[in-house]
């Protein structure tokens, strides 16, 4: 590994890493888009940052291009105000007009401005070691490094300040108001921490990655906990993995960086979607599954505890009246069997006196209706689930 | 070329119009599927759709290796559906919001699509240059059969929409009442989705993946201020959107080195500017004239109710009392006073001032009556 690749790897975490840490309070505030938003907004800022300073690392364009980001988020929040439009429109209002004003002044001053529409999208990692910082005549690393560095230590010391008031605030709104903490003041706070963070990072990684990095770490990340500083370990987790494992996918397919990241991106959090222990698409269908042979089952049980009649509980006759397919009746009635809830005699089915205590909490359940009880009683009658 | 050029030239010039009917077709389809987004909380689905549609592009182009366009747009339609599918998948499956699952689908995807066309751009294809024009939209590049297919595909949409008007918009309004109805309501939403989708993928060539959503959004958003009937809404959307494409066009191809997408949506954007401000019930504008007029009616209750109360306290209603005796605190400023004369339910002297017969009455009357209206 040749020291740039080190480089570009020790910034594509690091961005990772600053980017998760907003991020992560974005999606828990129901405010992903605005990342969105801010990162293709941005634009004209950095343009015009571009045309003071000429130089794409200066702190003065980081701080114009972030300013373009806060007002992009006042825009849409007084757009919103007036009634006129929904705030998911707003947003949709606000960024493209914004995005392409700063495409337009791009395309008109081409001749003059190094600075390209693609590499403002896509960023380009793979220059980033080529631009150093030099002090008084040392070369003391690449510039973006220095950069991102710094807004990851800003980002890191006002979370750890901040992360009562932050945590009570994204939770109980109202709650951290009545506590004295201005909900306002936390609200533009984080937004400026997030553009800062976008205008910092796009340069190495450009816009769209900024957002995937800031939304799908930790997207994955809340569908593994519901706690807030594992999810922030585990979203700087994935962020940090799919830097690295990204670089060395670019590297092979010899293709953009960024991209590779974002789609490594893609595939861990597809597989936490899916294979997540209890919020994953298979946990929640196997679910789902059970349960509805669980209720089948208890419909079957009150159908038996109903009728006395011999008649009424023969195989023969119970097949036609509940109406089951073949199969379900079939899981249905092997899961009674092995929980000894019935036995079967002369192909008679009766209840035994577990089935039929059971069923009586069941029926107390369902007139009393108290969501939880149910789960518990499962619990203590099932030696196996549906 | 200055912009008087270009509309004596459009009707002439063959390429031009190819690209203004094109922009202008574009504009009236996504603006009147774009209604129906809008007022559907969809306004950003339409955001994620364009750029989950990127590496539907880059993959038809690997496996065709041709880069005509309709293959393209079938993957990009392939890929935009795909897209949309897994956003709902994410938002009914998970608890993850919808802000959320639209943010992945779009960055996610998108970054794979950027992933393939650098992938691409590598390859030893002399064929390849070109696919980035899909990122900004080039309406340059419209042909005849492109805008034939704009046109196919728009009388498509008219067709299902008129067939499915009245679904649509019982939908759109009240979903559980279409449940209750007996209406397909997922095949009806489905149906309205992947239209949009459609017209998303079809303006990618024209307007580009990064600036599509404002097209479907923008012309919705200005119509939406100027009625509160559906129909007239997609009318009007449909106008606006058309009107942006043109004027877009126009302006683009009168100055040198301005990408056709970005001016279209600006002038889209004007238009929202414009309607937010200047649209008779809804507009910023005169929402603050009517303000700023029941504010003053307010203050010139008060003076009246004021000088009611002075007046009741005599025999003769009629009876003069100073100017003086009124006070800003009531609402008394010289105009409204002036106002009040103008009426006739005051009569100055010099500076005395009395009710007149008709001011006493209007004045015992004022809540009474109001609140009666209210009723």
């Amino acid at each position: 590994m040749s020291s740039a690749q080190i480089e570009i790897q020790l910034i594509a975490s690091l961005v990772a890493v600053a980017c998760a840490i907003p991020g992560t309070f974005l999606v828990l505030r129901k405010m992903a888009m605005i990342s969105d938003a801010i990162s293709h907004s941005i634009l004209p800022g950095i343009v015009i940052g571009f045309f003071i300073t000429h130089d794409l690392n200066s702190p003065l364009l980081i701080l114009l291009a972030a300013l373009t980001g806060i007002i992009t988020v006042v825009l849409v929040e007084y757009i919103q105000k007036t009634g006129l439009v929904k705030e998911d429109t707003a947003i949709g209002l606000v960024f493209p007009a914004l995005f392409s004003i700063g495409v337009i002044m791009i395309a008109k001053n081409a001749n003059d401005v190094h600075l390209d529409v693609d590499a403002v999208l896509l960023g380009e990692l793979a220059f980033a070691p080529f631009d150093r910082l030099l002090i008084r005549g040392t070369d003391v690393g690449p510039k973006s490094l220095w950069v991102v560095g710094t807004i990851l230590m800003i980002t890191i010391t006002l979370l750890i300040t901040f992360f009562k008031e932050l945590k009570i605030s994204t939770f109980d709104k109202g709650l951290a108001a009545s506590l004295g903490f201005s909900p306002a003041i936390l609200h533009y706070g984080l937004m400026s921490v997030s553009s800062v963070t976008t205008v910092g990072a796009f340069d190495a990684v450009g816009a769209i990655l900024v957002v995937a990095l800031m939304i799908a770490p930790a997207a994955a990340a809340y569908l593994l906990t519901t706690d807030l500083k594992k999810m922030l370990a585990l979203a700087i987790g994935f962020g940090i993995f799919s830097a690295i494992f990204g670089y060395w996918v670019a590297h092979w397919l010899d293709a953009s960086i960024s991209g590779s990241i974002t789609t490594v991106l893609g595939l861990v959090f597809l597989s936490v979607y899916l294979f997540a222990p209890t919020k994953g698409v298979i946990a929640v269908m196997y679910r789902e599954r059970q349960q509805r042979t669980e209720v089948s089952l208890l419909t079957f049980l009150l159908h038996l505890k109903n009728h006395d009649d011999l008649k009424e509980r023969h195989v023969n006759h119970l097949n036609e009246h509940i109406n089951w397919q073949k199969v379900r009746s079939k899981t249905v009635l092997d899961l009674a069997q092995k929980n000894n809830m019935i036995h079967i005699e002369n192909n008679i089915v009766s209840l035994t006196k577990k089935g039929d205590e059971f069923t009586s909490k069941a029926i107390d359940y369902i007139i009393t209706n108290e969501d939880t009880q149910i789960e518990d009683m499962k619990d203590d009658f099932f030696l196996f689930r549906g | 070329m200055d912009i008087q050029e270009y509309f004596s030239l459009v009707f002439s010039d063959y390429t031009l119009r190819t690209i203004t009917l094109g922009t202008a077709i574009l504009g009236a389809v996504t603006g009147m599927l774009g209604s129906f987004a809008v007022l559907r909380k969809q306004s950003l689905l339409g955001d994620a759709i364009s750029h989950a549609a990127l590496p539907g592009i880059a993959i038809a182009f690997l496996i065709t290796g041709a880069k005509d366009s309709n293959t393209l747009l079938f993957g990009a339609l392939i890929s935009g559906l795909i897209g949309t599918f897994w956003i709902r998948g994410i938002i009914t499956k998970t608890h993850l919001k919808s802000d959320t699952a639209l943010g992945l689908i779009l960055s996610l995807f998108f970054g794979f699509g950027m992933l393939l066309l650098t992938f691409i751009q590598k390859q030893p294809n002399a064929n390849q240059a070109g696919l980035d024009k899909y990122l900004f939209g080039q309406a340059a590049t419209l042909v005849v059969s492109d805008v034939w297919m704009m046109a196919i595909v728009t009388g498509l949409c008219l067709l299902v929409m008129l067939t499915f008007w009245k679904e649509f918009k019982i939908l759109l309004f009240d979903a559980d009442y279409t449940k209750t109805l007996g209406f397909n309501t997922k095949f009806i939403d489905i149906l309205i989705t992947s239209f949009i989708v459609l017209a998303i993928v079809l303006g990618l060539q024209t307007v580009g993946v990064v600036l599509m959503s404002a097209m479907l959004l923008a012309p919705a958003a200005a119509a939406r201020q100027w009625t509160n009937s559906l129909s007239v809404m997609v009318f009007l959307a449909a106008i606006f959107g058309a009107f942006s494409g043109v004027l877009g066009t126009a302006i683009s191809a009168s100055q040198n080195n301005l990408s056709t997408g970005p001016v279209i949506v600006l002038v889209a954007s004007v238009f929202v500017v414009f309607s937010f401000i200047f649209s008779p019930s809804r507009g910023l504008l005169f929402k603050q004239l009517r303000f700023i007029k029941n504010r003053r009616d307010l203050q010139l209750h008060k003076t009246l109710a004021f000088m009611h109360q002075i007046a009741a306290t005599h025999e003769d209603i009629s009876h003069p009392h100073a100017i003086k005796l009124l006070n800003s605190f009531q609402g008394y400023t010289k105009s409204t006073l002036q106002k009040l004369v103008d009426k006739d339910y005051v009569q100055l002297q010099g500076n005395m001032w009395s009710l007149t017969k008709i001011g006493f009455e209007t004045a015992a009357n004022l809540y009474t009556k109001q609140t009666t209206e209210d009723e």
